[in-house]
């Protein structure tokens, strides 16, 4: 069903984050196939948003630059459609839920499916309410990823149980960011959900250096998420920022692959 | 009630995070709603605190003048810090501290429920911080330092449009990254379920004594029930015991800021469409695919893309009616009641004044309007002066 289960075969996968449209929708474009080719898993796309709440500075002053060079989400789309032609890396979209709403689900999700859109991550819906999501994103075969976090506690078994593609462990309290110590218990949180599903686990959430993601992987993550640490680079080299890209992707795969 | 939703309005859209907090509130509150000793509590704080019961005024003058029916106006502006807000704000606080809470955060647009939790945190020692766009906090620079002087700390957000809604979402990362000794004390009756229900319960004690009152002095419910809406907790307030009463009219008054045929205006229900934001499903100010639009009003309260989700279930089962008053209306009517019946109206609740204006003269003398004065004008009295072209230093 999913290309998402290609990004485990090689290691521990690193997914790479890239708000679409920052600093344009065409060197977004070169930078998922940079990230791609320097050795990322998996790529998650973030559709910019007004008011992204689940946010820290960093992304949010990403969407910020999107959305004012005038990325929209059908052109995101069609972005997709055009990386595809050139590369099948698992690619998942981390959207709001009002931009898809207001697209309407059916038609959402049918163009993921078009486009070649493996999953999506919606940090604004819960397990709770994401029933009138979920027959759209089957009909079309789009994963929605579960988000557990540490707050979870007793909800974690119940909300593993019912994920698919993988599962995002939401690593510390608050919004994205870097953060220099994680100090949530991991370990007994991925064992517990591990104990229930062999759906991958990724931890995102203030992951920058390569001692970080590599203490993740040795907790038993299958991979790591790294959103705010990329997004920087973007806002400090905009256009020049391939080879600094390439790079980081580089070390951050490296450290998690001995 | 059923899962939060109001018809197809409310819900739960928050992060996981969150999710766990906003279950234990819901129960906690179950609890606490009957609990006697917490009742007790309240009320007494409502008695001795806020100076509940509020007065129901009758209007003469203004009914003379207007030439319709009998105006009673419920003066919500008469409560401790001068509006509607100190209602909520006591219930949750007190109810943050039952749950063994230390520290409340909140949002605050025009500054009024900001100083209402501010203070209510003082009273009942707990931490507070407030945050508030960084635009009103010029547009309300001396609620800010009122905040101050209660204990509270500020934070001027810069996101975004600087505005109510920017203050809402980092009040959100700010519970989202501290919540095990933090209750988020929302305003009004919005965000994630159970604060639209919550906040409603605590403000419905204005329509509880409202109707009493008009019952006891007319002998007969009144035709037609007005407030201010924004997110919509005073209009929440005032209409909820009235909504069993099928003949009494609910009107609640949105700002239309420069006109809703511009795109400058905060009217949600006249002109913005179905969405999902803050928590909830409801009527958002919207652009093309999905982003939530800057929105405009002259009152810092009302200058909110959305609508607490009750409003927009009593809007589509046709129980209420919302209609759009422009920034100009306001400022007309806040200057009308200042002079006619010596009252200076909060800019938010000079829209639902407007509307009386507009609406009294075709209605008839044996009719009853009853309509919430939610606060006090004191702090919009220098942004009217400039306004007007008057220089004044506060």
């Amino acid at each position: 069903m999913s290309k998402i289960e290609n990004a485990f075969q090689n290691g521990s996968a690193f997914i790479g984050f890239l708000t679409a449209g920052d600093p344009n929708l065409s060197k977004t474009e070169d930078y998922v196939l940079a990230m791609a080719d320097a050795g990322a898993d998996l790529i998650e796309l973030g559709i910019p948003f007004s008011d992204p709440v689940a946010e820290g500075k960093v992304i949010e002053a990403a969407n910020v630059r999107a959305l004012k060079a005038g990325t929209t989400l059908s052109k995101v789309f069609d972005l997709v459609e055009r990386v595809r032609s050139k590369t099948q890396i698992p690619l998942v979209f981390l959207s709001y839920l009002n931009p898809i709403f207001c697209f309407g689900y059916d038609a959402f999700f049918q163009r993921c499916a078009q486009v070649g859109v493996d999953g999506i991550i919606i940090p604004d819906l819960p397990y709770e309410e994401r029933d009138e999501l979920l027959p759209f994103a089957q009909r079309h075969q789009v994963h929605i990823i579960s988000m557990i976090a540490p707050t979870s506690e007793a909800r974690i078994k119940r909300l593993a149980q019912d994920a698919s593609g993988f599962i995002y462990l939401v690593s510390s309290m608050g919004v994205t960011g870097v953060r220099e110590k994680i100090t949530t218990d991991l370990a007994s949180m991925i064992q517990t959900i591990q104990s229930v599903t062999d759906v991958p686990v990724c931890v995102g959430f203030g992951i920058a250096t390569p001692e970080q993601a590599k203490t993740m992987v040795q907790s038993g993550a299958n991979g790591v998420i790294v959103g705010s640490a990329i997004v920087k680079i973007m806002e400090a080299y905009g256009e020049q920022a391939e080879p600094y890209l390439r790079d980081y992707v580089n070390h951050m795969k490296a450290s998690i692959q001995a | 009630m059923s899962n939060g939703k109001f018809g197809m309005y409310g819900g739960q859209y928050i992060p996981e995070t969150l999710m766990n907090e906003v279950i234990r509130l819901e129960q906690q509150y179950e609890f606490y709603k009957t609990d006697p000793e917490f009742c007790q509590e309240l009320q007494h704080l409502f008695e001795t605190y806020a100076g509940r019961p509020s007065l129901l005024y009758y209007a003469e003058k203004m009914t003379r003048d207007l030439g319709g029916p009998k105006i009673y106006i419920k003066r919500e502006d008469l409560n401790h810090t001068g509006s509607h807000k100190i209602n909520n704000v006591l219930g949750q606080v007190l109810l943050a501290k039952k749950m063994g809470k230390t520290r409340v955060i909140a949002e605050t647009g025009a500054g009024q429920h900001g100083v209402a939790t501010a203070t209510a945190a003082a009273l009942l020692d707990m931490e507070c911080e407030i945050f508030m766009g960084k635009e009103d906090t010029e547009r309300q620079a001396l609620n800010v330092y009122r905040m101050e002087l209660l204990g509270a700390k500020v934070h001027a957000v810069t996101s975004g449009t600087q505005t109510l809604k920017d203050a809402v979402n980092e009040a959100m990362r700010e519970w989202t990254s501290r919540v095990q000794d933090t209750l988020y004390v929302f305003g009004s009756v919005m965000g994630p379920h159970p604060f639209p229900t919550i906040v409603r319960d605590f403000q419905s004690v204005i329509s509880r004594e409202a109707r009493e009152q008009i019952l006891a002095v007319e002998h007969k419910l009144p035709d037609m029930v007005i407030a201010c809406v924004g997110g919509g907790s005073n209009a929440m307030g005032m209409f909820y015991e009235f909504i069993p009463d099928d003949l009494v009219q609910l009107v609640g008054c949105e700002a239309a800021g420069h006109g809703i045929e511009t795109d400058k205006h905060a009217a949600a229900l006249a002109k913005g469409r179905l969405g999902i934001f803050h928590g909830m499903k409801s009527y958002f100010c919207q652009k093309e695919f999905g982003q939530i639009a800057p929105v405009h009003s002259i009152s810092a309260g009302l200058d909110y893309p959305g609508i607490g989700p009750e409003h927009a279930h009593l809007h589509d089962i046709g129980r209420a009616q919302y209609v759009p008053i422009t920034d100009q209306e306001a400022i007309d009517a806040f200057e009308y009641l200042a002079r006619m019946e010596g009252i200076i109206p909060a800019i938010e609740s000079a829209h639902a004044i407007a509307y009386v204006k507009q609406v009294a003269p075709t209605m008839s003398p044996d009719q009853i309007i009853i309509v919430c004065l939610s606060g006090r004008g004191d702090k919009d009295v220098a942004a009217i002066a400039r306004h007007r072209g008057v220089s004044i230093h506060e």
